[in-house]
């Protein structure tokens, strides 16, 4: 029987992952902007937050001086104008996505709310950014873009409103615009009614680019309109929300009614049959905003998982140490809680569950970066072709997703296979690549919402706990209790997680996605035969397995012939998308470790303990392809299983052996009445038992799967107690490198 | 006048991290000195912080930072100290620890340096770290100086002054003095001591303008080739003082000095 090669002996991690190692693992190992940019945020989030978190800054909910010092912080570092191009003030070139999910893990790393904070204007920003006139982007991003001696203006983002709409659907607004003057040939003049709830950066902003809908028969739909402070009317910023987290960022309830020109309609407007008609409603201007900005909500969490590693391991590592009773050199000496194993398996899954989260993040990031480009190309062709609105468009998809899935095809072909004038042609048309990668984004974005912030602020609990009583004081390293608390806000905000399940039940099926992750499938199982410890194998069975069950879903229904897998059935498609969180968690998190064992080697600065590196991360992506197909294997058998109705005696015991017959079988061939599952006595009796055994019928390809997926399970632990091994050994800082 | 400020400074393991020399096969090294984050030498640095705000006053002064580093660590270290200032960096790839030959380092560094064209010795200052927070030998300065026929050269400087075109600098001397020097004109080599100046703020458009010709740069760096011969280092060890740092980074000097002699004094 083949054996792993590192059943024997294995190199420990030497130091924790150090920049280097991140920048291959996040594929931005070429991008000295992006090195530069982490740099310059981490100085910021290890400097000045961290003081003001260390000095108490978190304890009031008003919006301080030394808060608003941030602000000026955040300019200078070059973080408010990473958002901008270079045109509009910024100085980087190319789609912004990665970027700013770098300076939300590292803002995160020390404060989730600085991080907020920070990207609250970017928030702001987008609605003008994507859909905005020329002469709107212009004008904003001139004056939001910091320049010396300048203080850039700062936005607020305004969709949320108050009970009874807070939190229901993003489509229901009580705001309202009106017209109130519009003069024969003269631009019209509205007024803008809105109150604001849970507003970021209203402490400070300048303007709002609020959601409003209307009333007035003049005006149709809803839209999105830039509120200035300045304007003619009220401009309240209100009260400071009494939020328990995220207390660096400024959040309040506002109320404005302005008057403003139709001109700061986001996106312009243009007039049909006397009435005002809105280039785009509010709904389509925040789909192109909130599916980018979730991803960096994904990430602080990450961040904060990845953070609590070192605190963790200096005070396990030091708990006895300074006592008289534990001389240095004894074992409790050098390793305190570290000797439990208890201590060092719990704070792998920490630091699995951390590398993971930041795997899915940042593909995601990676993603819309790829998706930015080539959506401005599709808007183009749908521009050339006369498309326009939504449905529109929708339709004209639907017609080329064929293309879309023979493009899949012929890639997933080895390169002699395929044919390469209609690859080459399928892969320079923008819409076949754009409904590709749009199918990706569409499921990478709400995944990494849902699964990083959900599953990791229950992880960063165990986090917390880890320190013990330390954990829940304002003394604990690391900030871990505060972040603990953020996490809740993030999983929370810009979409809590029922939002994400729903958006992901539905996009997960996409046709276009099924068939990319078929070929991850392969993908994985092709890994596994270079990299059979690597989990890459669990990954993939386990990937089958909620494969064949959403399929089984689509068709089936249950026991009273009801439809399985539909929009109104939650506890069916909901989770099915946890499932498939766990899954592409572990997928890119395996991938990313791939991607270190064929690039590290090439960096001097990474090829030394690159070994050690390789074998300890890799061992995190076993740990965590096994629990994350222990998670899938539990939610399909939930479901492959739940919906059938559990049989009863009363049904005639058509399914139940005779005793008579037993006996009969017994003496033909002995033992095999072991193969008999439920019998009945000739007085009609049964043993006493819970009841008869299931019948599964047609789950006879599920049970084999699953079982196959039970023995990829092997190694796991063995993986997990060679990571404990290295979590002893491994060198961490002296001191953690900013205050508590 | 324009000055052409050299400014030699290597690379140093962040100090934050744990720092244990152990014995290779090719001598002493830190332990996972390679792995370790690493920062711009603190004594170089504030050679060059100095450097920036002497050619700030002097319009069309240039700034070149040579620095012998291993070249994927020196790369890392840029991404920060590119963004402090505009500077042109001479990479010369080679060991960036503290056991290597002082004598050797100065050689490179001084070659690296008479191969750079247009150099005016009527503009030219050499700067650099007077210690280094890898071994500190104390004497690189120096013997590049020497190397490059400069015979002016001020170690432990802490201010740095031009007066109708001549140098006024500031040296520490025994005893807690400083000793104040006029030198009337460049070339001269200043060995810097911590000076006054605080690190600059990063400003990511003069990083990225400065990246874009270090990235070639470092690419092209060439070895150093060192040979170590004549050169041991028999033994390493840490202070036999227990190390205890304090993360501290906001504390007035006034409080912090009290607290330093309370803790000599016991």
């Amino acid at each position: 029987m083949a054996t792993s090669p590192l059943a024997k002996t294995y190199e420990p991690l030497k130091t924790l992952p150090g920049d280097d190692v991140r920048q291959i693992l996040w594929r931005f190992s070429d991008r000295f902007d992006l090195a530069m940019l982490v740099q310059s945020t981490r100085a910021v989030a290890r400097g000045p937050v961290a003081r003001l978190v260390a000095a108490g800054g978190r304890q009031t909910h008003d919006w301080t001086d030394a808060k608003n010092a941030l602000l000026a912080e955040f300019d200078n570092s070059g973080i408010t104008a990473a958002y901008m191009d270079p045109e509009e003030g910024g100085y980087l070139e190319g789609p912004k996505n990665l970027a700013l999910a770098l300076i939300a893990y590292e803002l995160a790393w020390v404060d989730a709310g600085a991080a907020t904070g920070s990207l609250a204007g970017c928030l702001a920003l987008s609605p003008i950014h994507e859909r905005g006139t020329q002469e709107q982007k212009d004008h904003y991003m001139g004056l939001a873009a910091p320049a010396p001696g300048k203080t850039p203006w700062r936005g607020a983002f305004a969709l949320t409103e108050p009970i009874p709409f807070v939190g229901v659907e993003t489509g229901m607004l009580s705001g309202r615009v009106r017209i109130v003057d519009w003069p024969e040939g003269g631009e019209p003049m509205l007024e803008v009614t809105k109150r604001g709830r849970f507003i970021t950066n209203m402490g400070f902003a300048n303007f709002v680019t609020a959601a409003v809908d209307t009333d007035d028969p003049r005006f149709q739909g809803s839209c999105m309109v830039i509120l200035e402070e300045g304007d003619p009317g009220i401009f309240d910023r209100g009260t400071p929300t009494k939020k328990l987290v995220h207390q660096l960022s400024s959040t309040s309830d506002p109320v404005l009614q302005l008057r403003v020109p139709a001109s700061r309609i986001v996106g312009g407007y243009s007039v049909v049959d006397g009435r005002i008609v809105p280039t785009y409603n509010h709904g389509e201007i925040i789909e192109a905003v909130f599916r980018r900005t979730r991803v960096t909500v994904g990430i602080m969490t990450s961040a904060k998982l990845l953070s609590a590693i070192e605190p963790l391991i200096r005070y396990h590592r030091d708990r006895f140490r300074g006592s008289g009773t534990v001389p240095p050199g004894s074992p409790r000496y050098e390793y305190g809680l570290q000797m439990k194993e208890d201590v060092t398996h719990r704070l792998l899954d920490i630091w699995a569950t951390g590398e993971a989260s930041c795997s899915l993040g940042f593909v995601a990031a990676r993603v819309y970066d790829q998706l930015d480009p080539i959506e401005k190309e599709k808007d183009k062709v749908l521009a050339e072709a006369g498309i326009k609105g939504s449905m529109a468009a929708l339709k004209y998809f639907k017609k080329r997703i064929p293309e879309a899935l023979e493009f899949l095809d012929l890639e997933s072909k080895a390169g002699s296979l395929r044919n390469k004038v209609r690859y080459q042609a399928l892969k320079a048309d923008p819409v076949v690549q754009y409904l590709v990668i749009d199918a990706q984004a569409n499921v990478f974005c709400p995944a990494c919402k849902l699964w990083n912030t959900g599953h990791g602020s229950q992880v960063m609990r165990e986090a917390v706990s880890l320190m013990g009583g330390y954990g829940i004081t304002e003394d604990c390293p690391g900030f871990l209790g505060y972040k603990w608390m953020d996490t809740q806000l993030e999983a929370t905000y810009e979409g809590p997680e029922a939002v994400q399940r729903r958006q992901l039940s539905i996009t997960m099926t996409n046709e276009v996605f099924l068939a990319q992750f078929r070929s991850w499938i392969t993908e994985m199982r092709r890994l596994a035969s270079h990299q059979p410890a690597s989990g890459a194998c669990t990954i993939a069975s386990a990937m089958d397995l909620w494969l064949w069950t959403l399929e089984h879903l689509l068709h089936s229904g249950d026991a009273d012939g009801q439809k399985l897998f539909h929009s109104n059935r939650q506890g069916v498609t909901f989770p099915m998308a946890d499932a498939l969180c766990w899954l592409l968690a572990s997928r890119q998190q395996i991938l990313d470790v791939q991607a270190l064992r064929e690039q590290g080697p090439l960096n001097p600065a990474v090829a030394d303990g690159l070994e050690g590196t390789l074998t300890f991360l890799n061992d995190l992506c076993h740990m965590q392809a096994a629990r994350s197909a222990g998670e899938v294997s539990r939610i399909c058998s939930t479901l492959a299983y739940g919906y059938l109705r559990h049989p009863g005696w009363d049904g005639g015991c058509s399914s139940c052996v005779r005793e008579d017959e037993i006996f009969a079988i017994e003496s033909m061939v002995p033992g095999a009445s072991g193969f008999c599952s439920d019998f009945v006595r000739e007085d009609g009796t049964h043993d006493a038992k819970a009841g008869p055994c299931v019948q599964a019928v047609g789950l006879g390809d599920f049970v084999k799967l699953r079982t196959k997926l039970d023995g990829c399970m092997a190694g796991s632990m063995l993986a997990r107690d060679r990571a404990a091994g290295s979590i002893q050994k491994v060198m961490i800082p002296a001191a953690l490198d900013y205050p508590q | 006048m324009p000055y052409q400020i050299i400014v030699c400074g290597g690379i140093a393991p962040d100090p934050l991290q744990t720092l244990e020399p152990a014995m290779g096969p090719a001598g002493p090294a830190l332990k996972n000195e390679m792995m370790l984050p690493a920062v711009f030498d603190p004594w170089a640095a504030h050679a060059l912080y100095e450097a920036a705000h002497l050619a700030r006053q002097f319009p069309g002064s240039s700034i070149r930072v040579v620095t012998l580093a291993p070249k994927a660590k020196l790369q890392q270290v840029m991404m920060t100290v590119a963004q402090k200032l505009p500077f042109e960096l001479i990479p010369i790839d080679g060991p960036g620890g503290g056991f290597t030959d002082a004598v050797e380092v100065s050689k490179v560094l001084a070659q690296a340096i008479s191969a750079i064209p247009g150099i005016d010795m009527s503009q030219f200052l050499l700067f650099g770290g007077w210690e280094s927070a890898t071994r500190g030998s104390g004497c690189v300065i120096p013997m590049v100086a020497a190397r490059l026929g400069i015979e002016d050269c001020f170690l432990a400087v802490d201010e740095l002054k031009i007066e109708d075109g001549a140098l006024v600098i500031k040296e520490r001397v025994e005893g807690g003095l400083l000793q104040v020097s006029r030198c009337s004109a460049p070339p001269a080599a200043l060995a810097w001591a911590t000076g006054s100046l605080p690190e600059p703020p990063n400003h990511p458009q003069t990083g990225m303008a400065n990246m874009r010709a270090m990235m070639p740069a470092l690419q092209r760096a060439k070895p150093a080739g060192l040979t170590g011969e004549g050169f041991s280092v028999p033994q390493a060890t840490l202070p036999a003082q227990q190390r205890q740092t304090q993360v501290v980074k906001d504390k007035p000097a006034a409080e912090i000095s009290r607290e330093l002699l309370e803790w000599i004094k016991g």
